[in-house]
């Protein structure tokens, strides 16, 4: 059976036992998918399954704690998942979870960079390709050209944990190695032209906090470091060095936490590579304390523990 | 439209923009990376982008995500140390400026702030200064988006309200008319080639652009109104993921904080963009804070733009109709859709 047929039937079952279910719907046109609230057999109708469906839902399930819901999750979001049951931020027990086996999803500002999609009319997906028709013509072009770049190095194309799975697992596809390319091309300026980098990238940050409010673990929300005005810990002003300090600040928030599910980047307006500073982090992480989160939920995060001695640093032998 | 039109190559913009730099600070839209346009000083050299709508309004220019009001500096009286006076400098600074490649929703995204810190009970001097040193240059819409409504809401894709100079696509250029005398006085640089030929181009391009209004807002300003205490704002404001980009993306948001950031014995007052998104934003000082949730901060949005506002200015929607909104939203929550809701239950 289709992924999407088990999805509607495992959804069937269990909607009586929870409040909602959150899936994904068309949006406002063909190249947009929406998260859905599903309350209904009408709303069931409307559940779609295909490289569109880019959200992580589990960023909604933090602030439904206490609240019985179900959400469908990619593998990649599993793993915000698992991480968020490590650090006690949701229960297990009010959760059902639909995992989907996913070969991976497109990232919408690269099919911007390609084309005018001011006017899509139909997308399709067959045989590895995407297929975008507008007033213009049709465009088509191979999928792992506009793939999220997470998805060019998946390790987990099933999630790591479910109660009802829809689609045959999938064993991974993807290059390991190729997960921090991005960043060691950005190792490979020096320091000075890394800082320039970063400051021309993030000059067009506008301080809106989609990257905070997309990310699942981002859970302190509204009571942020960055926009608390008692106390006042950042300045208020849209500088060059605010937009620096608060990326760096929300990085270091989430290192030894980040999935690198990539709804920072992805929620980010001004298109902002920031997926790439938070890998950044996650790779320093890896080789200091041989730790990848969001992977097994019985772990505790590097940075949640203190030991006199870390096995994996050498202290004793600097 | 008067019949002093004239013919602007579009080889000749970057001169153009080039020598009116020299009286004004010029902005333009101008693409800063793959898929980003904003609107900058131009420069020499600058990648304009003018066929495509700028992902944030020209707004910033009048009123800056961060400005300064006033910087303050103490003095201690050194005969006696507990006392000190404050000395307070305004900071007002309005040079000529021309907002080059707008387009009509942004042109009328700043009738929209006229209304409010121009023209009504509260004057603002800040942005009056501004605005009266600024001359709008609009690009009409011949090939409208997906996510634009604004003939819904008002506004045209060849809407001329609020633009002093307006061009029309046309081959190999622009057809320019002034819509003000400001407008008007931009005609006498050389880049502008006579145009008779082009006027009938232009008069057809306008005919050609179709929007249709499709959202039917008759009456929503009660509706909503209807709606404020019901649980229809928890099912809209579901997949609301409560970031500001909706609010920093429009061009009619207009909502600010200020703060006193002071440094030793120096400091400034400075106004900077708030946001009904955030949880500060009506934040009181008892720690009390009626729009605790997403649920009455989404309320608020709809209700400002479609209740509030036309209510307190003549009907104008506190909206343009510009759907950046929609694009720019992280979960693709459509506001028209959240309106042609509010129809159906209000």
């Amino acid at each position: 059976m289709e992924a999407i047929g088990k999805l509607r039937e495992d959804i069937q079952k269990e909607l009586e036992d929870v409040e909602f279910i959150i899936g994904w719907e068309q949006g406002f046109d063909a190249l947009h998918a929406t998260p859905l609230f599903i309350r209904s057999q009408e709303d069931i109708d409307r559940l779609i399954w295909n490289p569109l469906c880019v959200h992580n839902l589990a960023s909604y399930l933090p602030q439904l704690k206490g609240r019985k819901v179900g959400v469908l999750l990619k593998g990649c979001d599993s793993r915000s998942v698992i991480q968020l049951l490590q650090e006690g931020l949701i229960q297990r027990e009010e959760i059902v979870i639909f995992g989907i086996s996913c070969p991976g999803v497109v990232d919408l500002s690269k099919i911007r960079a390609r084309m005018n999609v001011s006017q899509v009319k139909r997308v399709s997906f067959a045989e590895g390709n995407v297929t975008i028709e507008t007033p213009q013509g049709r465009e088509e072009f191979p999928l792992d050209e506009v793939l999220a770049t997470k998805c060019l190095s998946c390790q987990y194309p099933t999630p790591l944990i479910y109660d009802h799975l829809a689609g045959e697992a999938l064993s991974p596809q993807r290059p390991a190695d190729l997960l921090y390319k991005e960043v060691e091309e950005i190792e490979k300026l020096d320091v000075k032209e890394r800082l320039a980098h970063w400051e021309r990238e993030l000059n067009r940050c506008i301080r809106c906090y989609a990257c905070r409010n997309a990310c699942p673990l981002c859970v302190c929300q509204d009571y942020c470091a960055a926009d608390s005005r008692n106390p006042h810990w950042l300045s208020q002003r849209a500088g060059i060095g605010e937009k620096v300090m608060w990326h760096i600040m929300h990085a270091l928030h989430v290192a030894g936490r980040c999935t690198d599910c990539g709804e920072c980047e992805r929620a980010c307006p001004m298109d902002i590579p920031i997926q790439r500073i938070r890998k950044k982090i996650n790779k320093e992480i890896k080789a200091l304390f041989d730790y990848e989160a969001g992977v097994n939920t019985e772990d505790t995060p590097p940075l949640y523990t203190f030991q006199m001695e870390e096995s994996t640093i050498r202290e004793k032998d600097w | 439209m008067s019949n002093k039109g004239r013919f602007l190559a579009t080889d000749k913009i970057p001169g153009l923009l080039k020598r009116l730099g020299g009286t004004y600070r010029v902005f333009a839209p101008v693409k800063v990376s793959d898929t980003v346009i904003l609107f900058h000083e131009f420069k020499e050299g600058a990648q304009l982008a003018l066929n495509k709508q700028a992902t944030l309004p020209p707004k910033e220019i009048l009123f800056p995500q961060t400005e300064c009001l006033l910087s303050y500096t103490y003095h201690k009286d050194p005969e006696n140390l507990e006392k000190s006076e404050v000395q307070v400098e305004e900071t007002l600074e309005a040079l000529p400026t021309i907002i080059f490649g707008a387009r009509p929703c942004d042109a009328r995204g700043l009738m929209v702030f006229d209304a409010v810190f121009n023209d009504g009970q509260w004057r603002d001097p800040y942005y009056k200064a501004r605005r009266k040193a600024t001359t709008i240059v609009t690009i009409l819409c011949t090939q409208p988006e997906n996510t634009c409504f604004c003939t819904s809401v008002g506004g045209g894709p060849t809407n001329t309200e609020g633009s002093d100079l307006v061009l029309t696509p046309v081959t190999g250029g622009y057809f320019a008319e002034p819509a003000t005398e400001k407008g008007g006085a931009l005609l006498q640089d050389e880049a502008f080639a006579l145009g008779h030929n082009k006027a009938d181009e232009a008069r057809e391009e306008r005919e050609k652009v179709s929007l249709e209004s499709e959202l039917e807002l008759d009456g929503i300003a009660q509706c909503l109104l209807e709606l404020f205490s019901t649980d229809f704002w928890k099912q809209v404001s579901a997949k609301c993921i409560s970031c500001g980009a909706c609010t920093y993306v429009c061009p009619t948001c207009y909502c600010f904080n200020i703060t006193d950031e002071t440094a030793g014995v120096k400091g400034e007052r400075i106004r900077t963009w708030d946001s009904c998104m955030f949880y500060q934003y009506t934040l009181e000082a008892s720690g009390h804070n009626p729009r605790p949730t997403k649920v009455e901060r989404y309320r608020n949005r709809i209700g400002h733009k479609f209740s509030y506002h036309p209510t307190n200015y003549e009907g104008m929607f506190g909206c343009t109709g510009c759907g950046r909104c929609i694009k720019a939203c992280p979960v693709s929550l459509d506001i028209r859709q959240v309106l042609r809701e509010v129809k159906v239950h209000g």
